[in-house]
């Protein structure tokens, strides 16, 4: 009950755009009805095509985002354990952090042309820098007298790296990740809209570009869904993760 | 270490030792040079591979082909024409969702029917990529401009809507008892307690709307084409102009570091009474 009256609001509006679209008040060309949506959404999960062109985006957001997670937080952890790595890339990190990585679409069409290649490496080079940033900052931050006494305790500097400077940094490079994940859908839909013939995003420009609005707002739904639901899996997982923090 | 007595004229210094004035231009100089180092690093071995011929021009341009693009695009005004019309799309987008944005968080927090209504659409909305709405922002706005400061405003509004929130959630219950303990009405117990209290967390949210504002605009840019550093690099890609492509890059790379710095700027300024413009900064 108490989660049907949360999530009211929401069923008002789909109820709400079902009316709009039913009463002809705004043409159906420019707002398909839900329930058309939701028609177009069930006759497209049964084509083969839907599932490879998802498959697809799924792996090259994945696949981007692995590296990005496992090269980002080394990176970051490593400049806030080495000084002079510190020193020759904080300028280079500080700079590249606010470029809006889409401008790396054409560079990287150009470099490794139209498949997965060149999404796998914008994901990647895109969702870096808010890891390696979330490692740097969380290491950084790692209580003095924690690394101090287990020094005194006869821990050898990677002891320490190991058990008190990545744990403590855990919590702000999660937070990374949740950055991350959220670049990965719009770096993943751009790209695939603008250079690609396979993918979700792919699909969301043939069909709108073929006039079938309806299947168009289903795999558009459909995006805008999976990135929700990452977004939540990833949180549930996170707080998991975190358990022994509390 | 902070002390009331402290005059603000003296702070951009505080964190340089004390010197001879001219030592002391040294240092800054010399600290400026090391924190530019890796960039200038970045950029040498960018023209060393470019010219060592490992790589075809096509692929990676010298960094000196690419500034004379520049300059040559700055010189025919094509430069400064593209970056006046992406700088106004996202600027403009994200001014509106800052009013918006701030208004919408505000009331939220005050009225509980806004509150019921705007909570799930905004955890809902969040975390979705709402790119992918692109191409039925255009079937209902049409090209040009509205579609894409729409779209920026849209974007741009998810963050300063959570943070006004979280800010004034914060305020401490002990200050709006004593205003209120004093006399304060509804509306002055808003402008002169909440607000104020609550700005450090709506600059937070400010300064993580900015840089998707510009990256939204550039990314409609792309997806549309026309005018625009976003549509010019698109057009250089399409026409296989490989120092059109790589001195879009630099362009957007220092808007984007400009439009940051000017935030965090902005931000000392504003909040130079705030108890966080006294900590160190840190890089």
């Amino acid at each position: 009950m108490k989660t049907f009256v949360r999530y009211l609001p929401l069923l008002l509006l789909a109820v709400a755009w079902e009316t709009v679209s039913r009463l002809g008040i705004v043409s159906s060309l420019v707002l398909p009805a839900l329930s058309s949506v939701a028609q177009a959404w069930f006759a497209l999960i049964k084509e083969p095509d839907f599932w490879s062109n998802t498959a697809a985006s799924l792996y090259r957001a994945g696949s981007g985002l692995l590296l990005a997670i496992v090269v980002g937080a080394a990176l970051g952890i490593a400049m806030a354990w080495w000084r002079p790595l510190n020193v020759l890339l904080s300028s280079v990190v500080e700079m590249f952090y606010p470029m809006p990585k889409t401008a790396l679409i054409p560079v990287t069409a150009l470099w490794l042309g139209f498949g997965d290649g060149s999404k796998i490496l914008l994901i990647f080079l895109g969702c870096m820098l808010p890891v390696t940033l979330g490692a740097y900052n969380g290491a950084r931050s790692s209580d003095r007298t924690l690394i101090w006494s287990s020094r005194s305790m006869g821990a050898s500097r990677l002891r320490v790296l190991w058990d008190v400077v990545i744990p403590s940094a855990m919590p702000e490079l999660l937070n990374g990740v949740r950055t991350a994940l959220a670049l990965s859908f719009i770096l993943l839909v751009t790209s695939e809209q603008i250079v690609s013939r396979q993918g979700l995003g792919y699909l969301i420009g043939y069909l709108g570009a073929n006039g079938s609005y309806d299947a168009m707002f289903a795999v558009v739904m459909t995006v805008a869904f999976l990135g929700f639901a990452a977004d939540r899996l990833y949180q549930v997982l996170m707080q998991r993760a975190l358990a022994w923090r509390e | 270490m902070a002390r009331v007595s402290d005059q603000p004229s003296m702070r951009p210094d505080a964190s340089l030792p004390l010197e001879r004035p001219v030592g002391g231009m040294l240092i800054a100089a010399r600290s400026v040079f090391a924190r530019s180092l890796g960039i200038i690093l970045l950029i040498v071995a960018w023209e060393a591979v470019a010219r060592s011929g490992s790589v075809t021009p096509f692929l990676l341009p010298t960094f000196t082909a690419t500034m004379t693009r520049i300059w040559s695009d700055t010189l025919s005004g094509e430069l400064l024409g593209n970056l006046g019309v992406t700088i106004y799309r996202s600027i403009a987008g994200f001014a509106i969702a800052t009013v918006l944005g701030i208004a919408l968080g505000t009331l939220m927090s005050r009225n509980r029917l806004v509150r019921w209504f705007f909570d799930p659409i905004i955890s809902v909305g969040f975390p979705m990529p709402k790119i992918a709405f692109l191409p039925i922002v255009i079937l209902w706005l049409g090209f040009y401009d509205v579609p894409k400061i729409s779209m920026v405003a849209v974007e741009a509004i998810f963050p300063i809507v959570t943070a006004t929130l979280i800010g004034i959630q914060g305020v401490e219950r002990e200050l709006l008892w004593s205003a209120r303990n004093m006399g304060a009405n509804e509306r002055e117990v808003v402008w002169h307690v909440v607000m104020p209290a609550a700005f450090p967390q709506i600059m937070t949210g400010l300064q993580v709307a900015l840089p998707i504002a510009l990256i939204v605009a550039i990314v409609t840019e792309m997806l549309m084409g026309g005018y625009g550093v976003g549509g010019a690099m698109i057009n250089a890609s399409r026409l296989a102009d490989s120092r059109g492509v790589f001195a879009g890059i630099v362009e957007i790379a220092v808007i984007g570091f400009v439009m940051v710095k000017c935030m965090a700027l902005l931000r000392r300024r504003m909040l130079l009474w705030h108890q966080e413009a006294q900590d160190p900064t840190t890089v």
